[in-house]
């Protein structure tokens, strides 16, 4: 995007900005320069994922070590200091930089990196930013400090938890078009009526009004094709209007429920975000917390919630507070094990629904398949947000990025695009374009009406476009979904 | 280990090798030497159907470990060196008859040695005597990182080891985040100052074939020549002058070339390990001049000859414009200890290098403050960076292995009998990577008349000293090559 800005490109223009013009060089477009402060667990996962998308990332920690893996691992450049110092900043060259994201687990220090990076000349600057005192002016951060965005991890996580309580027969639930759609995800159970029927059979009568974007099966992910056979244990990704969930449900005979009573183990942030909410929309919540001082602090906060204070681990406390009767358990302590502990208990005793918080996502193809419900990942959550942002940030041809998610292990990416009016193949029939391998259009949303494609459809300016697409392939704008002509 | 990665690695390599001595074909068809145009052809052919077919294979994976470094990085320099040899044998001259003097003439070409078999360089024909220093220019940079500069799929993760396995000097780091942009910024800067060379002799009257050659041969910091009489043979001052600023201009940190390029002045003129080098430069400069003033009867003489051959000896090249073996005693002496320190790392110069006796300079003084005050906290600093303990115990096994095979390598030597001067320095001038010695394999003198086995010890020593040491070393450590990661 930088290209048409600078314009002549002397040879001592070359010099004088050898850095932009090699990656100008290396990929014939302007790739952006991008500083990640703090290499934790979401700062490398978004190295990860930005230095994959042909970026320049430069990383900034304290500590000397874990640069030295980011190091081996990734194709980045590592600055050692304190990422709040003009210093450091400046010999990471931030100064030249298009956008800084802060991601210590410090929210002032995030914050004061966002500001010296704004007044250096970053464009863009993230922050990560969990207290909710801080959230609460986050308005007035935007304006005085030049955030162009906030996350917060905990509340994002709280959210989608509460997401999938509210229609709990669902594994996950990712919305699209401002809510009109959803992408769910189903297991399929022994007695599912799809069981041993191919794609092409269902899509008629029991899948009609919704589209089946991707089976996970074995931890192998695919994009099925007419002739694809359900069999037990597969878990879908299926997208469909929202107001077509409900019928979804009862056609495909999913167990419903209605969610009464949560239990929530570990008294963290996101619990008490997670909390708020429910109690709310009239569920009743029980937290157990280890920690008394925290126990009387959400007493405090949570008036309305039953505060427990005990160890969570401890299966005997679990059935002493009713685990057997309560419609759901939430496993939110800061340990990725015990979560995963306390939710195979819980399944064991017949709770209908279960959401495990695990960071280290390695886990979830472990636990995949062994009955852990629905697993929710912070870190990921907020890689996901801010990768978003970023192809946003890079576009230039048309087809802005407006929802990213990423369906298991980051193995396909589920997109929505604006289509405007520099989309090409733009009223051309689905059936007669040329998309790319590995590629699928899901849904059409053409002003709040809702189309699951056929072929005799077609993208139409102002549409917003969602598309289904193998990860390795990374789509910045819609034009990239069509095969190009040369 | 993940052989199919280290194959492909090795194909594209050979593919490049192939494309480098196309020039070769050309100029040797160009002036109707037919036979060595066979011996080009064929060898192309062959690298480039090998090679393509190593390039092809497909790996499950395209991650690479720091073993997967190593080897390529090992495997490579070997394979290049023996391929490379291949034009110059099948060309059918007198002089390379055997195989083994040819894949020393190749290895000391790739290495940036500049030490030679040839007893008559300029009968050979043009296009032998291009390939021959255009090795130089390629094995200075690294034709691995070349291959980072271009090839599109080395953006992956890992290639970074490559740099590291490839690229002299205690701590490499890189210019700008991508892997393949640094590699192609420290192209740009090599070129830059390649052509720049270039213009300079060719203003001084040089005919072009010759100036691109010794351009190659100073660039790289090697050494050959297309003369008998190595530089002394255009007898210029002007040219000696260029020729030796250049090799100065080598022998300094990339880095710091980069540093100026992105206006950083002060941080590219504060740089430890440059001032120390000009400081060794000027004072052996210094004290050079007023021992041979003498030997030349005239100031100005004294420092012209002193100068070149201080610029030629510290960065490791090994032109020569005077028999310095004839220089007095404290001369010689002077000039043997500067072919051990070498030149800066991250250049293209050999020796142990500058940066590296830095450090071990300050981890001895710690040391010996640590012995007065036991309980006393110190930490190693290089141009504000904190050094790791790890690096430093680096340097220390860098420097045991160094003596332990400059040793042994004498004693192979020595079975030769011949003289102390002979032995010792032909093994310093090849670990170093400089080319010329003392005594018999002094400047005017050559390594023909060593036997064969001394021939492949040094060559061996001339690939360890390029490679710094351990990835070849880990070459022949059998835990490399278990299957097991």
């Amino acid at each position: 995007m930088c290209a048409k800005i600078h314009g002549k490109r002397s040879i001592f223009y070359f010099f004088r900005n050898a850095e932009r013009s090699a990656r100008f060089a290396a990929h014939g477009f302007d790739t952006m320069k991008i500083i990640i402060v703090g290499d934790g667990k979401v700062g490398f996962s978004l190295a990860q994922q930005l230095s994959k998308e042909e970026h320049d990332v430069v990383i900034i920690d304290n500590n000397a070590k874990v640069l030295a893996e980011a190091l081996d691992k990734l194709d980045v450049m590592v600055v050692a200091g304190s990422g709040a110092s003009l210093k450091t900043q400046k010999s990471a060259g931030v100064a030249n930089g298009d956008l800084l994201i802060a991601a210590t687990s410090s929210d002032e220090i995030n914050l004061l990196s966002c500001i010296i990076a704004n007044k250096l000349g970053c464009r863009h600057a993230i922050s990560r930013l969990r207290n909710p005192e801080y959230t609460e002016q986050l308005s007035f951060l935007h304006e005085e400090l030049g955030l162009s965005m906030t996350v917060n991890p905990e509340l994002a996580s709280a959210r989608e938890m509460f997401g999938i309580l509210q229609f709990p027969s669902f594994l996950k639930r990712d919305t699209f078009a401002k809510g009109r759609v959803e992408m769910v995800g189903i297991k399929l159970k022994g007695d599912s009526e799809l069981i041993g029927k191919s794609l092409e059979k269902a899509a008629g009568t029991l899948l009609k009004k919704a589209l089946v974007c991707a089976v996970e099966r074995r931890g192998e992910i695919t994009i099925p094709n007419g002739s694809f056979v359900f069999e037990e244990d597969d878990t879908l990704s299926v997208t469909a209007p929202r107001n077509e969930l409900a019928k979804l449900i009862k056609k495909l005979h999913i167990e419903k429920h209605k969610i009464r009573s949560v239990m929530i183990i570990g008294g963290s942030r996101t619990a008490v975000y997670l909390a708020q909410d429910l109690i709310r929309s009239g569920v009743s919540v029980k937290i157990i917390e280890i920690n008394e001082a925290r126990c009387l602090e959400l007493a405090d906060k949570l008036p309305e919630a039953i505060i427990i204070h005990g160890d969570g681990t401890s299966q005997e406390l679990l059935q002493d507070e009713g685990i057997d009767n309560t419609d759901a358990v939430v496993a939110l302590a800061d340990i990725d094990e015990e979560n995963i502990i306390i939710t195979m208990y819980a399944n064991t005793r017949g709770v209908f629904k279960t959401i495990t918080k695990i960071n280290r996502t390695e886990y979830s193809s472990l636990f995949g398949n062994k009955g852990l419900g629905s697993i929710i990942s912070p870190k990921q959550l907020t890689t996901n947000a801010i990768v978003r942002y970023v192809r946003a940030m890079d576009n230039t041809t048309g087809g802005q990025v407006l929802a990213l998610h990423r369906i298991v292990e980051d193995k396909v990416e589920a997109l929505e695009f604006f289509a405007d009016e520099r989309t090409e193949n733009l009223g051309i029939p689905l059936s007669q374009l040329n998309l790319r391998s590995g590629i699928l259009i899901a849904c059409l949303n053409r002003s709040g009406q809702i189309i699951i494609p056929g072929g005799s459809d077609y993208i139409a300016a102002g549409d917003t476009v969602i598309v289904i697409a193998e990860a390795e392939r990374i789509l910045k704008n819609l034009n990239d979904i069509f095969e190009s002509e040369f | 280990m993940n052989y199919i990665v280290v194959l492909n690695y090795i194909g594209n390599m050979m593919r490049i090798e192939g494309a480098a001595m196309l020039p070769g074909l050309l100029i040797s068809l160009y002036k109707q030497e037919y036979r060595s145009a066979y011996a080009f052809f064929i060898t192309i052919v062959f690298l480039a159907a090998f090679g393509s077919v190593l390039a092809s294979l497909r790996a499950k994976q395209k991650e690479i470990s720091h073993r997967e470094g190593f080897a390529i990085v090992g495997v490579s320099w070997i394979l290049l060196s023996l391929f490379g040899a291949f034009p110059l044998f099948l060309s059918g001259e007198e002089q390379l008859e055997s195989y083994l003097d040819c894949f020393f003439e190749i290895a000391s070409g790739f290495t940036t040695t500049g030490a030679s078999i040839l007893t008559e360089i300029e009968a050979l024909p043009m296009g032998i005597l291009y390939w021959r220093s255009f090795t130089h220019w390629l094995g200075g940079m690294g034709i691995l990182v070349f291959m980072l500069a271009i090839m599109p799929s080395s953006g992956k993760g890992g290639s970074i080891k490559i740099l590291r396995a490839e690229s002299p000097g205690p701590i490499v780091g890189k210019l700008v985040p991508k892997m393949r942009n640094t590699a192609k910024i420290l192209y740009m800067i090599y070129i830059a100052l390649t052509v720049l060379e270039v213009i300079f002799l060719l203003c001084g009257g040089m005919p072009l074939f010759d100036s691109l050659l010794h351009t190659f041969g100073t660039a790289g910091t090697g050494g050959f020549s297309i003369k008998n009489d190595s530089i002394a043979a255009y007898n210029s001052a002007y040219v000696d002058g260029v020729i030796g600023v250049f090799m100065l201009l080598f022998g300094v940190n990339f880095n710091v070339y980069y540093l100026l390029l992105t206006r950083q002045f002060f941080k590219a003129l504060t740089n430890r390990e440059v001032l120390t080098y000009f400081g060794i430069v000027g004072a052996s400069v210094g004290a050079i001049t007023l021992n041979t003033l003498r030997y030349f009867g005239g100031l100005g003489k004294a420092f012209r000859y002193s100068f070149f051959q201080v610029a030629s000896i510290i960065t490791t090249t090994g032109f020569a414009t005077s028999d310095f073996d004839k220089w007095p005693e404290f001369s010689r002496c002077l000039l043997v200890m500067l072919m051990v320190i070498g030149a800066c790392a991250g250049s293209t110069g050999g020796g142990i290098k500058v940066a590296r006796l830095i450090i071990l300079y300050k981890s001895m003084r710690n040391s010996v403050q640590k012995m007065l005050h036991p309980k006393s906290v110190k930490v190693i600093k290089m141009d504000g960076a904190v050094v790791d303990d790890r690096v430093v115990a680096e340097i220390n096994a860098f420097l045991l292995l160094y003596v332990v095979i400059f040793l042994l390598s004498c004693l192979v030597v020595s079975l030769d009998n011949f003289n102390y001067d002979t032995t010792v320095t032909s093994v310093i001038a090849c670990l170093n990577n400089i080319g010329p010695g003392l005594g018999l394999v002094g400047p005017t003198g050559n390594y023909s008349m060593l036997s064969d086995l001394s021939k492949l010890v040094l060559s061996a020593d001339m690939l360890l000293g390029r490679l710094e040491i351990f990835p070849l070393i880990m070459m022949f450590t059998p835990m490399m090559w278990k299957r097991s990661r």
